[in-house]
C-alpha cells in the first residue's frame, strides 16, 4: 500500500533545504504521497529510502509476464476482490499440459491442434495461451525432447514442470534464450530452482501446501534474487482453493503482505475427470487464478471456459460494444431490407451471425444504444422510435436503400406505431423475438 | 513466521427460509428445504457460518414444452407429457426441490385455465414429496389468475410462488400471505430494484422469513457478468446489515443456459463449439457454478447431468476444511 505523507517524511533528509522547490521536507512528502511530484525532485534522498519508497509504490500483486515470440500472458497487478469495485485486469492464462511420457508424435499432434484452436465470441477470436510441459519420466533428455517437440509446433509461452533441478536445467536448455515459467520450487529444491530462475531470468512458481510455508519460501527466494514468482498453494479441491485464493488476495490487497503478493497458478487438470476439471477451471477464473493449467482439450469445454474468462474480465462500467452504423451483410442491394438492432456486442453478433450464416443480404442498422441489449436499451429509453429514426438519417440509410422497409426486433413491437410516425415513407415491420428465427422470417415474410 | 488469516467481521447475515411444510406443519411434504443463514461471503467457512447448503431445483412444466432444446426432451423422454411423472423423475435425478413452470397456453393454444393449473400442481404434489415452487408463465394478468388459484388450492404447503418483478407483486403477495406460502421476488439485475421490491413486499406486512429474491441472471456469454456482480453486491449489502437485501437468492441458470444457441442448436455451428450435448451441459453447469460462487442459495436447473455435477460442486464447497490444511 502507498505510504502516507508522514511515513514518507520520516524517510527524507529532514533538512528543509528547499532544493526540491518546496519550503519543507514535510511539504514535499505530502505532495509525494498525493503523487503530485516525482521522488527524483529531491536530490538528497538516500539510496535506502529510495528503495523503500519504490517498494511501497510497487503493486500489491506483482505483475508476472510470460513472453514468447510475440505472445504475451500477464497475470497479477489486480486491485480489487470483487469485479464491481473496479475491474479485474489480467485474464488468467490458459495453458494445456503435455507430459513427456507421451510419444513425441502424440505431443506434436495434440499441441498443433490446441495451438490452432480458436473460437469466435462476439467478434473476438479467443485462443488458448500456451503449454505446460511436465516431466513424468524424470529423465532430463526425455524432458528436453518433449519440450522441443512442443516448440516445433507452437511458439506460445511455456511452463516447464519438474521438481528436479537437474531435469529442469535440461528443459531450460532446450528453450535457451527464453524465459518460461519454471514450476516449481519447493521446500527441498528452492535454492537450486532459484538459481536456475536467476540464470535464465525466468519467473519461478513456488509450491507449498500451506500459506505459511508459501510465504516463508517466497521470502527466501526473493532474498536469493528472484523477483517474479507465482504461487501454488497446493489445494486441489474447490473449497480449500477458494479459501486460500481469497486469503492470498486479501493479504496482498488489504495488508500489502508482500510474501504472498504474486499471481496464483491453478491445476484443475489434476482432478483427472473432464467434467470436474471444467468446474474447477470455471472457479479458478471467477476466483483469482492468474494461470490455469488444463489437461483436457475438448472444444466443448474450452469454448465455455474462454467465454467465461471474457465475461468475468469485462469492464463492469463499459459493456462490450460495436461501432454504431449501417452494416452491410452479404452484399445487400438497394432492394434488401433494413434490420434495426442495438450496438451491444452480444446483440449485434447474434443478429449478424444468423443473417450472415443464412446467406441472406440485408442492411443492419446498428443504432447507438450505448452498448445495451434490445430490451435493456428500450427500458432505458435508448432504443426508441426517435433514436432509430435519428440513426436512419445519421447513417444516410435512405441514400442506400430504395425499397424502404425496416424490421424491428419482436421484443420492441410496441414502438412500431411511433416509428411509422417518425419515418412516414417507410414500411415498418415487426420481426421475430429471437435472432435464431430471423432467417425463416426473412425468407417467408420479407419477399 | 506465523500468518494471520484476515477475516472480515460482518454485522449482518442472510435470513433463514424454509420451503415446504410436512403434515405436522400443515402441509403434505415428505421433507422441507431450508436455505440461507450465511454470515459470510460464499463458502468462506474460515470466517463465518454457512449453516445451510445451497440447493438444486429441477424445472418441470405442466405440459410438454414447445421451445425446449431437443436434448432436454430426449433426456427426459416420455415424462415431459405428464407433470406427475416428470416430478417423480426429477426427484430420482437428485432434485432437492421442484420448480413447476406453468405454460401460457395449453396444447391447443388456449390460455391455461386456473383449473388446469391447479390440477397440474395437485398431481405434482401427489407424485413427489419434495417442496415445490410454482412459477407463472410470465404475463402479469395470467400469472395472477393461475397463481391465486394454485395458492388457494394448496393452502399451508409453503410453496414458493414466482413473482415477476413489480408488476404483479401485490396480488401474489396477498394470496401467499392468506394461504401460508412464500414468494420469489424477481427484479432485473439491479441492487436498488431488488431492494425496492423487497421493501414493497414487506410494506404489505408479509413475513420476512418467507421471501426469496431472484436478482435475474443471464447465461454464460449472454451477460452472466451482470448477474454475477449484482449478486455479489446484494450479498455484501446483506452482510453489511442492509435488512432489505438479507434474503436467500434464487437463480435460474437452467432457463438461461438452455435458451442459448450453444445449448439449443446442434447443426451448422462452428466446429470449435465441439460436441453438442456435452457443450450444453457445460453451459448450464458452468453458469450455475459461477453463480454459486456469487452467493446463489437455490439453483434451478434443467438437465439431470448438470444437476449431478452442480451438486458435487456444492458438496465440495460445503465441506469444512482448515484453510491451512490440505484436503
Ligand atoms: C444483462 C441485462 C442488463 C444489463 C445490461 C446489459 C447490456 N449491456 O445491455 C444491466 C444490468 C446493466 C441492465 C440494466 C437494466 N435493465 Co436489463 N436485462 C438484462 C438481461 C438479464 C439480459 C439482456 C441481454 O443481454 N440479452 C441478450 C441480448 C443478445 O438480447 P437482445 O438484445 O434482446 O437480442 C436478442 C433479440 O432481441 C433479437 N434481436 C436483436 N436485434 C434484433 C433485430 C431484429 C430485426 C430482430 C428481428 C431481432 C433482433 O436477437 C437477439 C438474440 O435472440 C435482461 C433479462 C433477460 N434475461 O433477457 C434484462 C432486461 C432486458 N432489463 C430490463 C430492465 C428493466 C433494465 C433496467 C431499466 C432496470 C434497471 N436495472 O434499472 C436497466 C436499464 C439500463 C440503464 N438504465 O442503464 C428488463 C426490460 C423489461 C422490459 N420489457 O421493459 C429485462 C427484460 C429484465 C426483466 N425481465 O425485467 N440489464
Ligand atoms: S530537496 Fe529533499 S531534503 Fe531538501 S527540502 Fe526537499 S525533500 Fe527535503
Amino acid at each position: 500500500m502507498a505510504l502516507t505523507g508522514i511515513q514518507i517524511y520520516k524517510l527524507l533528509p529532514k533538512t528543509n533545504c528547499k532544493d526540491c522547490g518546496f519550503p519543507t521536507c514535510l511539504a514535499f512528502a505530502m505532495k509525494l504521497a498525493a503523487k503530485q511530484v516525482e521522488l527524483s525532485a529531491c536530490p538528497h534522498i538516500s539510496e535506502e529510502a529510495k528503495a523503500v519508497l519504490a517498494e511501497s509504490a510497487s503493486p500489491p500483486i506483482r505483475l508476472v509476464t510470460l513472453k514468447a515470440d510475440g505472445y504475451e500472458v500477464k497475470a497479477g497487478n489486480e486491485v480489487v476482490l470483487f469485479r464491481h469495485e473496479k475491474k479485474f485486469y489480467h485474464k488468467p492464462g490458459f495453458f494445456i499440459r503435455e507430459r513427456d511420457d507421451a510419444s513425441l508424435d502424440q505431443i506434436r499432434e495434440r499441441v498443433a491442434a490446441t495451438d490452432a484452436y480458436t473460437v469466435n465470441y462476439v467478434g473476438m477470436d479467443l485462443t488458448l495461451d500456451g503449454f505446460a510441459v511436465e516431466s513424468a519420466s524424470g529423465d532430463p533428455t526425455t524432458f528436453s525432447q518433449a519440450i522441443s517437440a512442443v516448440r516445433a509446433v507452437s511458439q506460445r509461452p511455456l511452463i516447464l514442470m519438474s521438481r528436479d533441478p537437474g531435469v529442469m536445467a535440461a528443459g531450460l536448455q532446450a528453450v535457451n534464450g527464453e524465459a518460461p515459467l519454471i514450476y516449481a520450487a519447493d521446500a527441498d529444491n528452492w535454492e537450486a530452482m532459484a538459481d536456475l530462475a536467476k540464470q535464465h531470468q525466468a519467473p519461478l512458481a513456488v509450491f507449498a501446501d500451506s500459506l505459511e510455508g508459501l510465504a516463508d519460501l517466497t521470502q527466501k527466494i526473493k532474498a536469493r534474487g528472484v523477483e517474479d514468482m507465482v504461487l501454488d498453494h497446493g489445494a486441489r479441491d474447490l473449497g480449500t482453493s477458494l479459501a486460500r485464493n481469497t486469503v492470498i488476495r486479501r493479504l496482498a490487497l488489504k495488508k500489502t503482505f508482500r510474501p504472498l503478493g504474486y499471481p496464483i497458478i491453478a491445476f484443475p487438470g489434476d482432478a483427472g475427470d473432464a467434467a470436474w476439471e471444467a468446474i474447477l477451471a470455471a472457479h479458478a477464473v471467477a476466483k483469482y487464478a492468474g494461470f490455469i493449467v488444463l489437461d483436457h482439450t475438448a472444444p466443448e469445454m474450452l469454448y465455455p471456459l474462454l467465454v467465461l474468462r471474457e465475461n468475468i474480465y469485462t469492464d463492469p462500467q463499459k459493456p462490450i460494444q460495436v461501432q454504431p452504423g449501417l452494416y452491410e451483410i452479404n452484399d445487400p442491394s438497394p432492394e434488401d431490407p433494413v434490420l434495426a438492432t442495438t450496438n451491444f456486442s452480444i446483440t449485434y453478433f447474434s443478429v449478424a451471425n444468423e443473417v450472415e450464416g443464412a446467406g441472406l443480404p440485408a442492411w443492419l442498422l446498428v443504432t447507438d444504444a450505448e452498448g445495451m441489449s434490445v430490451l435493456t436499451a428500450w427500458a432505458a429509453g435508448k432504443f426508441d422510435a426517435e433514436r432509430i429514426a435519428k440513426d436512419v438519417r445519421r447513417f444516410h440509410v435512405p441514400d442506400k436503400v430504395h425499397r424502404k422497409r425496416i424490421v424491428i426486433p419482436g421484443h420492441v413491437a410496441v414502438i412500431s406505431g411511433e416509428l411509422e410516425e417518425e419515418l412516414p415513407d417507410w414500411e415498418v415491420r415487426v420481426g421475430p423475438r429471437e435472432a435464431v428465427d430471423l432467417p425463416t422470417y426473412m425468407k417467408e415474410a420479407l419477399v | 513466521m506465523p500468518l494471520e488469516i484476515p477475516k472480515d467481521k460482518w454485522p449482518g447475515s442472510v435470513r433463514t427460509i424454509t420451503i415446504g411444510a410436512t403434515p405436522e406443519e400443515g402441509g403434505t411434504r415428505a421433507c422441507t428445504v431450508t436455505v440461507g443463514g450465511e454470515t459470510t461471503m460464499p463458502f468462506l467457512h474460515f470466517e463465518g457460518e454457512i449453516p445451510h447448503r445451497p440447493v438444486v431445483a429441477i424445472e418441470i412444466r405442466d405440459r410438454r414444452p414447445d421451445d425446449w432444446s431437443p436434448l432436454l426432451l430426449e433426456t427426459w423422454g416420455e415424462v415431459v407429457n405428464d407433470p406427475a411423472a416428470w416430478a417423480k423423475a426429477a426427484e430420482e435425478a437428485g432434485a432437492d426441490l421442484i420448480q413447476l413452470s406453468l405454460s401460457l397456453t395449453d396444447g391447443d393454444g388456449e390460455t391455461t385455465t386456473p383449473e388446469a393449473a391447479v390440477a397440474a400442481v395437485r398431481a405434482v404434489l401427489q407424485a413427489s414429496g419434495l417442496p415445490l415452487m410454482v412459477f407463472g408463465p410470465g404475463q402479469a394478468a395470467v400469472d395472477n389468475q393461475l397463481l391465486v388459484a394454485v395458492a388457494e388450492a394448496t393452502a399451508g404447503e409453503r410453496l414458493v410462488l414466482g413473482i415477476r418483478e413489480d408488476k404483479n407483486y401485490r396480488t401474489i403477495v396477498a394470496t401467499a400471505m392468506a394461504n401460508g406460502h412464500l414468494v420469489n421476488a424477481r427484479t432485473p439485475m439491479d441492487v436498488n430494484l431488488a431492494k425496492q421490491l423487497n421493501i414493497l413486499i414487506s410494506d404489505m406486512g408479509f413475513p420476512l422469513d418467507r421471501i426469496l429474491m431472484d436478482p435475474t441472471t443471464a447465461a454464460l456469454g449472454y451477460g452472466i457478468e451482470y448477474g454475477f456482480s449484482a449478486m455479489e453486491r446484494l450479498r455484501l449489502a446483506a452482510l453489511q446489515g442492509d435488512a432489505m437485501t438479507q434474503f436467500p437468492m434464487l437463480v435460474t441458470p437452467g432457463f438461461e443456459a438452455w435458451k442459448t444457441k450453444e445449448a439449443k442448436v446442434g447443426e451448422d455451428v462452428p466446429a470449435a463449439w465441439g460436441d453438442w450435448l456435452e457443450r450444453a451441459v457445460h453451459w448450464e453447469t458452468l453458469t450455475a457454478v459461477t453463480l454459486l460462487e456469487a452467493g446463489a442459495d437455490i439453483l434451478v436447473l434443467r438437465h439431470p447431468e448438470s444437476v449431478r455435477r452442480v451438486k458435487a460442486a456444492i458438496d465440495d464447497l460445503m465441506t469444512v476444511r482448515e484453510v491451512e490444511a490440505v484436503a
